[in-house]
Parts: C-alpha cells; sequence; structure tokens
C-alpha cells in the first residue's frame, strides 16, 4: 500500500477536495521518490561530470573507444529494465526492486576507487548501469500507483523535475570538490558514495514497503490502492475533464485477475495483448528510432552555431533547466487536454528544433531557442509517456508495464544513435540531420493515426 | 507516528554519519593535494630561478617532485639531470619548446567544468598568446625553428553524453597566428584513395625542419595510421597502420612512435620507424609507454612512464634509439621533456 492512496480522494468528497485545491497536490510517496531521485541523480551526476578527466588525467587512458562501450551498456540497461519491471510485479514488492537497484549503484562508487584498469571499470560501470536498469520501471511503479488517474501527468513531471534538478547539482558538487582537494577524484567518488547511501536510505525509510496483495487480503484496510483502488482512481478521474482513455483503465482493472495469484511471464507477456499498450509501446519505440540522441543535437547545435567549443559541456545544462521548470506544469496540462496530444506535441516541438538547425538563419537566438525547444520536447514526453500508461495496464503488472514500453523506446533510441553515427559517416551531418526529420515526422504523423481509435472508441 | 519520529531520527543519524564521512573524504584529499605542494624528504632539489627557452644544454620538463614548484616547468643542464632543478613560475600539464618558442596547456577547475587553454609563450616564457581549448590537454609539440606549434586535446560530452569521446588536435603558425583548429578539416589520402568520414581523429603531431611537413596519428575506423601532411596544401597521406604519437628524430630518417601490441587494449610499446625502409625496431623498455616520446639527439629518445606504485605522478626515462642496451632513468618525478 502507497502512503498516497490515503490522500487519493476516493469518497464522495472528492470533488469538493479537488477543488479546494488539492488538485495541485501530489501523493505524499512521489515527493519521497522524487527525494530519492534527486540524491541519487546528484550522486551518479557527479561520478559522470568527472570520470572523462579521471581516466585521461589520473588513470591515463586514452578514452578513445570508450564511447562505444557506453552506448553498449545503455542497450543492456534497456534489457534490465524489462527483468526489473517483471520482478517487481512477480514478487509484488516494488520497493525491494528499487532499493536493490538503488543500492548496487551505491555500492559501484567506492569500486570506481579500485578500478585500476579499462576491464575492471567497465565491470563496475556495467554494474552501476544494470542498478538503474533495475530501479526504473519499480520506481515508476511506485509513482503510478499511488495517483490517481487523472494526475499522473503532474506527478511524474514533479519526479522528473526533481530528478533533472539532482542532475544539474551534480557537477556543480564534483567541481566543488575538485577544487577544494585538487586531483581529489577519490573524494569526488566518496562522497558521492555517501550521497548514494543516503538515497537508498530515504527510500528505505519513507517509501511505504507493504505490498499490493497484502492489502487487499486484509479487506477494509486503509489505502486499498490495487486493482478497485485503480477503478476509483479512473472513476474519480473520469468526472474531471481530463485524459479520455480513463474508461480503459476501469475495463481492463476489472478484466485483469485478482493479484492473489504470483504474475508469471506469461501473463506480463499477455499485457502485449492490450491494444493499447502495444500502440503505445509501437508508439514510443517508432518515434524513438527518429529521436536523434542528445548528443548529436548538442554537437550539431555546436557546429551550426560556431560555439566555442569550451563551452559545449555546458549545452545540456540549457535543455535541464528548461525541462526542469516545465515538468510539472507540461505534466499538468497533460492531464487536463490529453496525454496523446501533448506527446505528439512534443515531438513536433522536436521537429521544429531540427528545422531550426538545418534552415534558420544563424543568429545568436538559434542556441537558446533549440535548447528550449530541446527542454520543452522532454518535458512533454518524458513523464507523459509513462503517466499516459496508468490508464492502460493493470495495477499488479503496472511495472511490467512500463518496462515494456520504456524498454522498447530506450532499444529504439540505441538503435537511432547508431544509425544516426552511420548516416552522418556517410553522408555528413546535415543530410543525417534532415534523414531523421523526415523520418520524425513520417512517425508522427503514424503516432496520431494510430494512438486516436483507441481514444475514439471511448 | 512514533514509527515515523524513530525513521526521522534515524535519517538524521545517517546524514550526520555520511555528512562526517564525505568530509572526512574531502579533507583528507585537501590534505593530500596539499601535502604535495610541501617539499618531501628525499625528493629532489628545486628552486626557483630564471628559465628561458633560448638557453642550450638544457632538458626543460613539468616537474613532479613534491614541493611548490610542482607543475612548474623547470630545467636541468642536459649532462648532468641530477643537478638542482631551476623552476620558473610558470605551471603547465603539458609543455615543449623549441627555439625561444614554447607551448604550455594549462587546466583549471571551474563551477560546472574543467577549462582549459594553451598558452603560446616567447622565450622568457611569457604568454604571447592565449588559445582556449575544447577539452583536457594531452600533447603538445613546437617546430624545430619554433615557428609552428600544435597541440591535442581530449573532448568528450562530459556529463549527459558519452557518446563523443574524441580528440582535437590544432596547429597554429606563430609568425602569421593562423591557427587550424582541427586536422579534421584537412583532406586525406588514405592508401592512395581520397578518404572521408566523421570518424576521423588526429593526436601527436610532430614537425619537420621545413616548417611545413608533419607527421601525426590519424584514427578511423577502429585503426591508427601513420600520416604525413603538409599545412600548405592542408593534406594528409596514410603511411603505415599502427603507429600512434609520432615523435621525427632530429636528422628526419626515423619516427619513434608507440605501437598498440593488443588490440583494444591500452597497452603499448615504443618502437622506431625508419621512414625509408619502413623498418620497426623495437626499444630496450619492456614497460607499457603510453607518451609523445622525445628526441634528445640523434641516438636516444625520452618520454614518461607512470612512477612505480603511485597514481598521478610519472618519471622520465631514455633509452637507445636502435633497440639495444636498456632504459636508464632520466629524471624522477617529471613529465614533457623538452630539450633546449
Amino acid at each position: 500500500m502507497y502512503l498516497t492512496d490515503r490522500s487519493a480522494p476516493a469518497h464522495a468528497g472528492t470533488d469538493q477536495e479537488r477543488r479546494r485545491g488539492p488538485g495541485r497536490k501530489v501523493a505524499p510517496v512521489v515527493l519521497v521518490l522524487g527525494t530519492v531521485s534527486l540524491i541519487t541523480d546528484i550522486s551518479s551526476e557527479m561520478v559522470t561530470a568527472v570520470l572523462p578527466l579521471y581516466l585521461v588525467t589520473t588513470l591515463g587512458f586514452s578514452p578513445l573507444g570508450f564511447g562505444t562501450l557506453d552506448g553498449v551498456y545503455n542497450g543492456v540497461s534497456a534489457l534490465v529494465q524489462l527483468t526489473g519491471g517483471h520482478l517487481a510485479d512477480r514478487i509484488r514488492n516494488h520497493k525491494l526492486l528499487a532499493g536493490l537497484g538503488y543500492g548496487l549503484s551505491a555500492l559501484c562508487k567506492p569500486l570506481l576507487l579500485l578500478a585500476s584498469s579499462i576491464g575492471t571499470l567497465g565491470a563496475v560501470l556495467a554494474l552501476d548501469r544494470t542498478g538503474k536498469g533495475l530501479r526504473t520501471a519499480p520506481r515508476d511503479a511506485m509513482i503510478s500507483l499511488s495517483t490517481p488517474t487523472g494526475k499522473q501527468g503532474r506527478a511524474f513531471g514533479v519526479h522528473r523535475a526533481m530528478d533533472t534538478t539532482g542532475a544539474m547539482l551534480g557537477p556543480l558538487a564534483a567541481f566543488l570538490i575538485l577544487r577544494t582537494a585538487v586531483d581529489g577524484y577519490d573524494a569526488v567518488f566518496g562522497v558521492s558514495a555517501c550521497v548514494a547511501v543516503l538515497g537508498v536510505l530515504v527510500l528505505v525509510l519513507f517509501v511505504p514497503g507493504r505490498e499490493r496483495g497484502a492489502g487487499r487480503r486484509g479487506a477494509g484496510q486503509a489505502g486499498e490502492p490495487s486493482a478497485s483502488g485503480d477503478a476509483r482512481a479512473a472513476a474519480t478521474a473520469t468526472d474531471s475533464d481530463s485524459a479520455q482513455d480513463d474508461a480503459a483503465a476501469s475495463d481492463e482493472t476489472q478484466a485483469a485477475p485478482g493479484a492473489k495469484q504470483p504474475v508469471r511471464v506469461r501473463e506480463a507477456l499477455a499485457l502485449l495483448r492490450i491494444p493499447r499498450l502495444r500502440a503505445l509501446a509501437g508508439c514510443a519505440a517508432l518515434l524513438g528510432l527518429t529521436t536523434v540522441s542528445d548528443a548529436f543535437v548538442y554537437l550539431l547545435l555546436q557546429r551550426r552555431a560556431g560555439i566555442a567549443e569550451e563551452w559545449f559541456p555546458l549545452l545540456p545544462l540549457g535543455t535541464a533547466v528548461v525541462f526542469l521548470l516545465l515538468a510539472v506544469p507540461v505534466g499538468a496540462l497533460a492531464d487536463r487536454i490529453g496525454r496523446r496530444t501533448v506527446f505528439l506535441a512534443g515531438h513536433a516541438v522536436l521537429l521544429t528544433a531540427y528545422a531550426l538547425l538545418l534552415w534558420a538563419p544563424d543568429t545568436p537566438a538559434l542556441p537558446c531557442l533549440v535548447l528550449a525547444l530541446h527542454g520543452v520536447f522532454y518535458a512533454a514526453t518524458d513523464g507523459v509517456l509513462p503517466a499516459a500508461l496508468a490508464a492502460v495496464v493493470p495495477g499488479h503488472l503496472r511495472a511490467s508495464g512500463l518496462a515494456i514500453v520504456g524498454t522498447s523506446q530506450a532499444l529504439a533510441r540505441f538503435c537511432c544513435s547508431l544509425a544516426f553515427g552511420a548516416a552522418w559517416t556517410m553522408w555528413g551531418d546535415g543530410p543525417a540531420l534532415a534523414g531523421s526529420a523526415i523520418g520524425l515526422l513520417c512517425c508522427a504523423a503514424v503516432a496520431g493515426v494510430v494512438l486516436r481509435p483507441a481514444d475514439s472508441t471511448r | 507516528m512514533t514509527s515515523m519520529r524513530r525513521r526521522l531520527l534515524i535519517l538524521v543519524a545517517a546524514v550526520l554519519v555520511l555528512a562526517g564521512v564525505a568530509t572526512g573524504v574531502v579533507l583528507h584529499a585537501a590534505a593530500r593535494a596539499d601535502r604535495a605542494n610541501r617539499p618531501q624528504a628525499g625528493g629532489p632539489a628545486v628552486g626557483a630561478g630564471k628559465l628561458t627557452l633560448d638557453q642550450t644544454k638544457r632538458l626543460a620538463f613539468v616537474n613532479g617532485a613534491a614541493g611548490p614548484h610542482r607543475t612548474a616547468v623547470a630545467a636541468v643542464p642536459s649532462d648532468d639531470p641530477k643537478a638542482k632543478r631551476v623552476a620558473s613560475d610558470l605551471k603547465c600539464v603539458r609543455f615543449y619548446a623549441a627555439a625561444g618558442t614554447g607551448v604550455c596547456l594549462q587546466s583549471t577547475t571551474g563551477v560546472l567544468k574543467q577549462s582549459n587553454r594553451a598558452l603560446l609563450l616567447d622565450a622568457n616564457l611569457r604568454t604571447r598568446r592565449t588559445f582556449a581549448l575544447a577539452g583536457t590537454p594531452s600533447r603538445a609539440r613546437v617546430s624545430p625553428s619554433g615557428r609552428l606549434a600544435a597541440w591535442t586535446v581530449f573532448v568528450s560530452g562530459e556529463s549527459y553524453s558519452s557518446a563523443f569521446f574524441s580528440t582535437r588536435t590544432s596547429i597554429l603558425d606563430t609568425r602569421t597566428m593562423k591557427l587550424v583548429p582541427s586536422l579534421e578539416s584537412f583532406s586525406i589520402v588514405k592508401d592512395g584513395q581520397p578518404y572521408k568520414a566523421a570518424d576521423v581523429n588526429f593526436w601527436g603531431v610532430t614537425f619537420a625542419r621545413d616548417d611545413d611537413t608533419f607527421y601525426a596519428t590519424l584514427n578511423t575506423a577502429n585503426k591508427t595510421y601513420l600520416v604525413r601532411g603538409s599545412l600548405a596544401q592542408r593534406k594528409v597521406t596514410t603511411l603505415i597502420e599502427n603507429v600512434e604519437c609520432p615523435s621525427l628524430s632530429p636528422d628526419e630518417t626515423r619516427v619513434a612512435f608507440k605501437k598498440r601490441i593488443l588490440s583494444r587494449t591500452d597497452l603499448w610499446h615504443e618502437y622506431v620507424l625508419d621512414l625509408k625502409t619502413l623498418k620497426e625496431t623495437a626499444l630496450a623498455e619492456r614497460h607499457s609507454v603510453d607518451d609523445q616520446a622525445t628526441w634528445l639527439e640523434n641516438h636516444t629518445v625520452a618520454y614518461a612512464l607512470p612512477t612505480q606504485g603511485k597514481v598521478g605522478t610519472s618519471d622520465l626515462w631514455s633509452v637507445p634509439a636502435d633497440g639495444t642496451g636498456t632504459p636508464r632513468l632520466l629524471i624522477p618525478g617529471a613529465s614533457s621533456p623538452a630539450p633546449l
């Protein structure tokens, strides 16, 4: 049972409550998970910010070829996500799986100090990514399950904003330490480990861990968040002017078998028979195939706008600031006008950014505009996609469902960066981006059509 | 409620413990950094003094010995490298000099990133010009006449992306102050054919006396090549495979280089290549050399090796260039050798 379900309006007073203003409120568990992500991201971004420097200056590595390894890790991480999501549903303990994931990554920070060859370092980084892969789906499932369907967008927005804040504070902390202690990479890793432990601790202490199945058997206990909880949440959401796809949720939750039986792989696979989930996963993958990875976007922008190379590391900050400022309002907007609309609009914004990169005159405003659009794209898609799933996937399979969509998107983006790299090599940066833009336009059109019928069936 | 209070107490206690550990770790590292700036008993003698690049029979280098002059450009007499080091007040990560022109690559830690720059130096080690660098300093070279300078840095997307981790090599004509920001803009002839690819990286330039010809490493499609280039023609031509960080001998007949002995590992062996016969000779150094070697004269090369059992410091070694003999410890606690 999740704390938040207690606060989730589930009775006649709902409407009043909402009008009094708790519409602005997110479930406490979302705030706790946001805090955990914030702390963990400080920890992990501290390491990523200085790792290249550490490799070159202290270990004396020639880091060429390290980038390829990184791509492979991202692929592995995506597959682990699938496992994490399914296991979390299976043992019906999202907190345990998320905790294991956060714990594994925390463990890796001190191990970095012991890694002195590219092999051991690769192993530690792989372990770190495994932790990240394990925790993603159960964590998002906890956010999803603790929030009524009509407020999913805002809840995920709050989480992503906190997450991004951590990612921005991390490099700041790392370079502060490096200025205090010259060449103090060990200190950066040590502090990062302490911060990571704190993140795990906040999760262990403040995320309620009682599983949903138990809550169900203890009938009448406060805050029962499983199938019927979802239905209630869906019902409350439906009477607002929010997402049209809420009806699907109650259908699905009623169709879903009682959560008493353990979740089997077969059952998780049966998720793919839900047309709406298939559509979402398919569209996420399709759009992912044409979403040029951030690194390429920054590189294209840097070349296009002639930004001095020493400022290159600061470009992602522009995206992050916009993302962090807009994640909550855009998430709330998605709740109001429909997640499909916002998700597709986000890709239209990305398409505009591509077009600017390709054709806009070179003015000083160009980098700001492109970074802002890139940030809007993240705000309109990163949290909105999992938010859309809440109404589609039954509660006891939520983590699996989130993992399926997350994995298909991540793998598609991975393929895209390989393909984009190859296209860049063969045809140059302009044609490669133009190709992606055309691809994105087609995919967005297809997604617009595919995602519509499910809405209109209602 | 009591349980909430207990959990909050645990959290507060944990925050205190973790903050204590974190502070301890940072203070420990800061103390160590501080120690490195204090002279150590048994360390080499280093003293501040006047150092100019038009001196002769001197070996300049970046001093790595603990003390106030750590990372400063210093020099010793070529025939007495154990003598007291004369240190300037110029601090560099990487350094090279020839014929009164010097290049100093520096790194400073900023708020959100590392700031790197290249200083072009006159004979009195005064900065003539400063260039912002795109990444972490790696190699620096000056042509024998002192007219051309080159440097290589490692560039990465740092925190948000790791898809890019590449090198950037620039060449500067110090007479016209014309800078080639990246050798990647030069045309490439590979195996006799014009070649174009986005994954091209260059590093480790070495210059000939004519102030036009240079040699460098070219990396593309997971292979490294020795290239000969012409600055005037903005063109490079591949010569042979598996050559990194070339260094041209003073008589311009041979190139010392590091050769990767096992693909996909960071293990190199130092070789000398005869440019006429393309015959490779393995040098007597048995350790993996990850440096751009420097010719002390036509028969000896010098290079840095990590100090045994220590992280972050290196020693300078020398070895005969014909594959005979044994390596000799030239200057402990030093890097970036540059014979003046």
